[in-house]
This record gives C-alpha cells, structure tokens and sequence, in this order.
C-alpha cells in the first residue's frame, strides 16, 4: 500500500512531478486509475451540485460501503474505493427514488450482451 | 434482491457506471458536460500546487502564518482557495519535536482545494488504521523515519474538520524567496507522510 507512494514507473511519460507545472496528478500518480473511476466521481459531483443528492447522505452512505467492505473482504481481495463510491451513489440514488432497484444491473447486462464494437467502443474517454 | 454484492459483482464495474450514467442522463439527472467540467477540474487545474503556496506564503509571510493557524479556512480563501471539501480547515504545524499527520479513518475527508483529490493510499483501509495504531512504523515505512524524540500527532479529518499539514521550513532556505519555495513543497509533506527537502 504505502510503498507505492512516491513511484511513478507506470507512467508513460516523465512528469514534471515537483515543477510549478506538475500537474494534479504531482507525485506520480493519476488522479483517476481508469475512466469509470472519473464518471463515478464526476457523477455524484454533479448530482450534489444539482441538489439531487445531499453530499452528507452520500459521505455517510460511503463510510457505510466503506466498513461492509472492510468487514467482509477476503485477504486477497484490492480494496476498491470508487468501487465503495459508486455503491454508495447507487444506494443513495435508490432510496430517493431517483432510481429503480436493480436498473443499473438490468441496463449493465444489457449493454453487456450487445455485439461488440456496436458504439464503436465509445466509453467518454 | 437477495445479494446485490453477488449478483453486481459480475457485471464489469466499468459497464456498471456507464448504465448508472446512462440512466442518470435519461432522466435529466446529471449533465454529462458538468460531469466533465468537474473531472477536468480535479484532473488539471486543482491540486496540490495550491496548497504549496499557502505554505510558502506561510514560511515568509509571519503575519499571513497567525492567520493561517487561527481560521484555516478563512486563511486560504484570501488565496482564492475555496469550493467542495474545502470548509473548516485547520492548519497544523510541524516543528523540531513534533511531527503531525493526517488521516481519515472512516473514509477519505481531505482539503481538496488546497491538495485535490487524495491518492490511493491515502483510501486504503491499511494507511487509514494502521496510522492511527503505529505511526511511526507505517511512516518509516513511507520513507520518513523519525527520531524517537519527535512527538507524533495524528489528526483524524472528517467532514466536520479537514486537517492541514504546515511542513518545516528547510533551514537552508532562509533566503529563497516565496515563489522558489512553493516549488519544494510536496503534496506528502503537506499531509504530513513526507519532510519538505531542499
């Protein structure tokens, strides 16, 4: 966990890491490790800005994923945080009844079991 | 709905948050081009440089310093530093016989205006409990080894208090000036896992 800290051998390029033009992603690491980590987070941004989600609701809806993960996970199993994220946003979303229990997983399938190449791989990259 | 967990965890995540976005859209939920102004936010223009120049304002503005240690918050927003996660800030300073660090032991709660947004390890649950119960071994283990003689502070941040570290001033940089020294400050120092090195 700790020791990755400070390396940035994963990185394609050489950052300037301590610069004034390091960016946020200073210290070697990307803000967000794939593109879905960054949709999750822009979403609940968004939903917070708009007024749908209440961001202690959803603070505490996390800290909640957060612990059951921690109480549950195997010894092997990589803690996903954006993973607890959007389990809280889902969660929170269903108990405003913003969203139908089970409708993300019924799209997701769905979307899963399209032919591949059907929107050209298009993912908001 | 039995078992979400199982029955989820065999949908690729990646594909869960492209249904939850599309559905979210659908319903005129969330604004795809507002999901992007805030990810393009915390990706390139807010991080850990803001935080550095409030403490190279602090290493050579005395006054700006008190300030900055009596009302966090107020402190950085003379600096143009403010917006989510950025309330009740308190600022923490580091000297010869005391060392503090912060965590979050619940969940991820950090300054983002002054640091954006945290990195992987400081969410991982193994830094979030095991710098309350040990410090010193997990920061030897990040590369900062204290003398036994400096006093370890742990500062547990919420959404009630986002906690700031103020690093030492290298005693060789007594003549730089404000601008050189922002360059040196590092996002690590300013949670308190790292010394600033000249």
């Amino acid at each position: 966990m700790t020791g990755g800290a400070s390396k940035n051998s994963a990185l394609p390029v050489e950052l300037d890491v301590d610069g004034l033009a390091a960016p946020p992603r200073s210290n070697g690491e990307l803000v967000f490790a794939a593109p879905w980590q960054s949709r999750a987070f822009g979403m609940a941004m968004a939903l917070t800005e708009a007024g749908a989600v209440d961001w202690e609701d959803f603070r505490q809806e996390l800290i909640t994923q957060i612990a059951g993960w921690e109480a549950t996970a195997k010894p092997d199993e990589c803690f996903s945080y954006y993973g607890c994220w959007l389990d809280a946003l889902e969660h929170v979303l269903v108990t405003r009844d913003l969203l139908a229990a089970g409708a993300v997983r019924a799209l997701a399938e769905e979307i899963a079991a399209r032919p591949a190449g059907w929107d050209h791989g298009h993912d908001h990259a | 709905m039995t078992d979400p967990h199982a029955a989820s965890d065999r949908i690729p995540i990646a594909l869960r948050t492209q249904a939850l976005e599309a559905l979210l859209v659908g319903r005129g939920l969330v604004d795809p081009t507002v999901m992007d102004t805030f990810i393009k936010m915390y990706e390139t223009d807010v991080g850990p440089l803001n935080g550095a120049k409030v403490v190279a304002r602090a290493w050579t503005d005395p006054e700006y310093k008190s300030r900055l240690l009596v009302d966090g918050t107020a402190a950085v927003a003379e600096l143009g530093f403010k917006g989510s996660q950025g309330e009740h800030i308190v600022v923490v300073e580091n000297g010869p016989s005391l060392h503090n660090v912060v965590v979050c032991t619940l969940c991820s709660c950090y300054p983002w205006p002054l640091l954006g947004l945290p990195p992987s390890w400081y969410k991982d649950p193994a830094y979030r409990s095991r710098m309350v119960r040990e410090p010193r071994t997990v920061l030897a283990e990040m590369g900062l080894h204290l003398g036994d003689n400096v006093e370890i502070q742990v500062w547990d941040s919420s959404s009630e208090v986002r906690y700031f570290v103020l690093p030492e001033r290298p005693t060789s940089t007594a003549e730089s000036a404000e601008e050189d020294l922002v360059r040196l400050v590092t996002r690590d120092a300013m949670v308190g896992v790292a010394k600033v090195v000249a």
